[in-house]
């Protein structure tokens, strides 16, 4: 082994920010991922030591558990609010929120839009996967037309259950965010571009340039019933033509 | 000695949290407590503290539950409809052991009920509305100075157990003007440091908030960890004010504003050569229990007078047992009794 | 092309393929040899091939790879992404 590594430089290593924990996520989850990115991002603007996350309810209620800086865990839904107090009252902590489908987009849906509208100077992690994982693979408000979950067994149908929402096209209707933008993490060039995203809407925090949000598709292969591999080509092929990736705004 | 001013109860709630330290304050519009929302939307700013007029209730008490873990000395208020909205984020705080304090300007229900002043959030407040076994410290204020000398209380109580505590007054209260002498501001910056708080993980391990664990036998143990706080404030927190008690036959038992009507009511008995005392719970948690058995060693009848349909009755029931009688008075939909109401009512109980 | 190599922590692995689906030169690929947690892992079968691209170990979702990589010139940088 070591006589394959010497003479080579090591380029890319575990965050210093990440524990040692291992990861709770299924088999091939983006939230391992963006979770190694935030991470990496902490490093390199060398900002852990103030750095204060919040943890939603669902897949990553765990979050706390990653990061080596303080955490909050906090009610469901109320993740983007609960940043908003713990910023208010710290202005100089760095303070991100992490939330997925159910939390942002559903029961925290006014925490959401009104953290934006107000430009609280906090970055916020959306991971969109079209589904609630932790509790079973239930609708989620981001759930695409016909697609199959556990409380829409015969595919979501627009007539009763409505239409997959933007959320990211909603909050980029207001005048306070500074950033808004939607990634995703299928392939190795969309993880740098994720990456990147990250490290702007972190940056923009730390310059006060106010509210940040960071869509990222993800798959929930256990949910959507496939295979990593699959679940990888379907947000290629078919989620984005329904979230299309990109910066929608940046008033940066 | 502070400034002696003519304030109505909203604004010196306000006025004393901000006396207090109160560095943040997040709540939403709601009759009849609008005034001390605007008070603090004045005068926040002004002092370089945070006030943020959130989208709901929950919105605001999450806010709380976000400064409160960075260590900030931290309030919310409403009233009745809004702090059903708030019990999850309050079993949070409590779960979490987190400090804050929550005012409900109590009015009639359920449901929307109406503006007028009423006592039908007890049960709420002192049993617990939010999930879970917790409890958080009720304080009770009769009158409008009192309502700024509990809020005061109140911070320091929070902070002393890291517990969310409530100051549980009604929306006659709330409008009421009284002379108020107010106290010396506190410096926020004067208070003791936090070491529990989410302020950044430099030089120490990092600090996590949660009210959380998969493991039976762990959140057993953090459930009892949160019992040994209760049985301490227990011991050490009650207070209650009794008058004219030692030689009663009859005691009313009421809280806030019906107390304080009662003490009128005293007088009126007294003249009429009615040996009526008073007992003032004021902290409604921890209740005052073994006060009261005392009382009601003494006394034939303690009759409970409240603005709701017998919430406070209960735990005067538990305390007085079979010592006394136990008979009740109530007015419902915010509807006040008069002193007159209340005397005609202890003397059906007069033999 | 620089010559690189990957240590993977079989460990952490979940043996989800992404890194074996990532890897441009056919590097990686799933062992046989179950780890502690019951996974299939992904081992360095090709190892000749490694380019020390990194987009393994940028795909890995329980970051369980580490890449090392031939300096070329006068400066290396780190793997972005």
């Amino acid at each position: 082994m070591s006589s394959d590594i010497a003479g080579m430089t090591k380029v890319f290593a575990r965050p210093g920010s990440l524990t040692d924990a291992r990861f709770t996520y299924c088999p091939g989850c983006h939230h391992g991922i963006i979770t190694r990115i935030i991470a990496q991002t902490l490093d390199e603007l060398r900002i852990t030591e103030r750095t204060v996350g919040v943890a939603p309810v669902g897949c990553s209620v765990f979050a706390y558990l990653w990061y080596r800086c303080d955490a909050i865990q906090a009610a469901h839904g109320r993740a983007s609010a609960v940043a908003t107090g713990l910023k208010r009252a710290r202005p100089d902590l760095f303070v991100f929120s992490y939330q997925g489908d159910g939390d942002f987009a559903s029961i925290g849906t006014a925490e959401s839009i009104h953290a934006a509208n107000r430009g609280e100077n906090i970055s916020v992690i959306f991971v969109n996967n079209q589904v609630y994982g932790m509790t079973g693979g239930e609708l989620a408000p981001t759930t695409l037309v016909n697609q199959r979950t556990s409380t829409t067994p015969d595919g979501r149908d627009p007539k009763l259950f409505g239409y997959p929402i933007r959320f990211s096209e909603m909050i980029a209707q207001l005048d306070a965010p500074a950033y808004v933008t939607r990634q995703a993490l299928f392939d190795t060039q969309r993880i740098r571009s994720a990456a990147v995203a990250i490290r702007k809407a972190f940056e923009y925090q730390l310059a006060g340039k106010g509210y940040s949000l960071v869509e990222i598709l993800s798959t929930c292969p256990t949910n959507w019933r496939m295979s990593p591999l699959q679940a990888n080509r379907h947000v290629a092929d078919v989620v984005t033509e329904v979230y299309p990736l990109g910066d929608l705004i940046d008033r940066g | 000695m502070g400034e002696r001013v003519l304030l109505r109860g909203n604004e010196v709630i306000a006025e004393a949290a901000i006396r207090a330290g109160c560095q943040c304050y997040f709540a939403y519009p709601i009759t009849p407590q609008a005034e001390l929302l605007e008070h603090m939307a004045r005068h926040m700013p002004r002092l370089g503290r945070t006030f943020v007029q959130a989208e709901s209730e929950i919105g605001a008490i999450s806010m709380v539950y976000g400064a409160a873990a960075a260590g900030a000395r931290t309030m919310t208020s409403s009233s009745s409809p809004g702090i059903s909205l708030k019990q999850e984020g309050i079993s949070y705080l409590a779960g979490s052991n987190l400090p804050a304090v929550i005012v409900n300007i109590v009015r009639g229900g359920p449901g929307l009920g109406n503006i007028a002043p009423a006592q039908c959030d007890y049960f709420q407040a002192t049993k617990g509305g939010g999930h879970g076994d917790y409890r958080i410290i009720v304080l009770g204020p009769s009158t409008v100075p009192e309502a700024g000398d509990l809020t005061m209380l109140a911070f320091e109580l929070a902070d002393k157990y890291r517990i969310p505590v409530m100051i549980l007054a009604d929306g006659m209260l709330g409008q009421m003007m009284e002379p108020v002498e107010l106290p010396e501001p506190i410096d926020p910056a004067s208070l003791p440091k936090k070491e529990w708080a989410t302020t950044g993980a430099a030089g120490r391990k990092p600090n996590i908030i949660l009210s959380f664990d998969l493991d039976p036998e762990a959140l057993k143990r953090m459930n009892l960890a949160l019992q040994a706080k209760y049985r301490q404030i227990e011991a050490n927190e009650v207070r209650f004010e009794g008058t004219a008690t030692e030689d009663a036959d009859l005691v009313i038992a009421a809280h806030g504003t019906i107390a304080r009507i009662a003490k009128t009511v005293v007088r009126m008995a007294r003249a009429d050569g009615i040996r009526l005392g008073l007992f003032r719970p004021i902290t409604l948690w921890p209740f005052p229990y073994s006060a009261l058995r005392t009382i009601a060693d003494r006394a034939r009848t303690v009759l409970t007078v409240e603005m709701s349909a017998g919430q406070m009755w209960e735990d005067v029931r538990l305390a007085v047992a079979e010592r006394a009688a136990t008979p009740f008075y109530g007015e419902l939909g915010g509807v006040v009794p008069t002193p007159r109401g209340i005397l005609s009512e202890v003397k059906k109980h007069v033999q | 092309m620089p010559r690189g190599a990957v240590v993977i922590d079989a460990e952490r692995c979940k043996g989800c393929g992404l890194c074996i689906a990532a890897c441009p030169k056919k590097v990686l690929a799933l062992s046989g040899r179950l780890n502690r947690s019951g996974y299939d892992t992904a081992h360095v079968e090709r190892p000749e091939d490694c380019i020390g691209c990194a987009a393994c170990a940028m795909t890995c979702p329980e970051v369980a790879i580490e890449v090392y990589r031939e300096a070329v010139g006068v400066t290396e940088g780190r793997a972005h992404g």
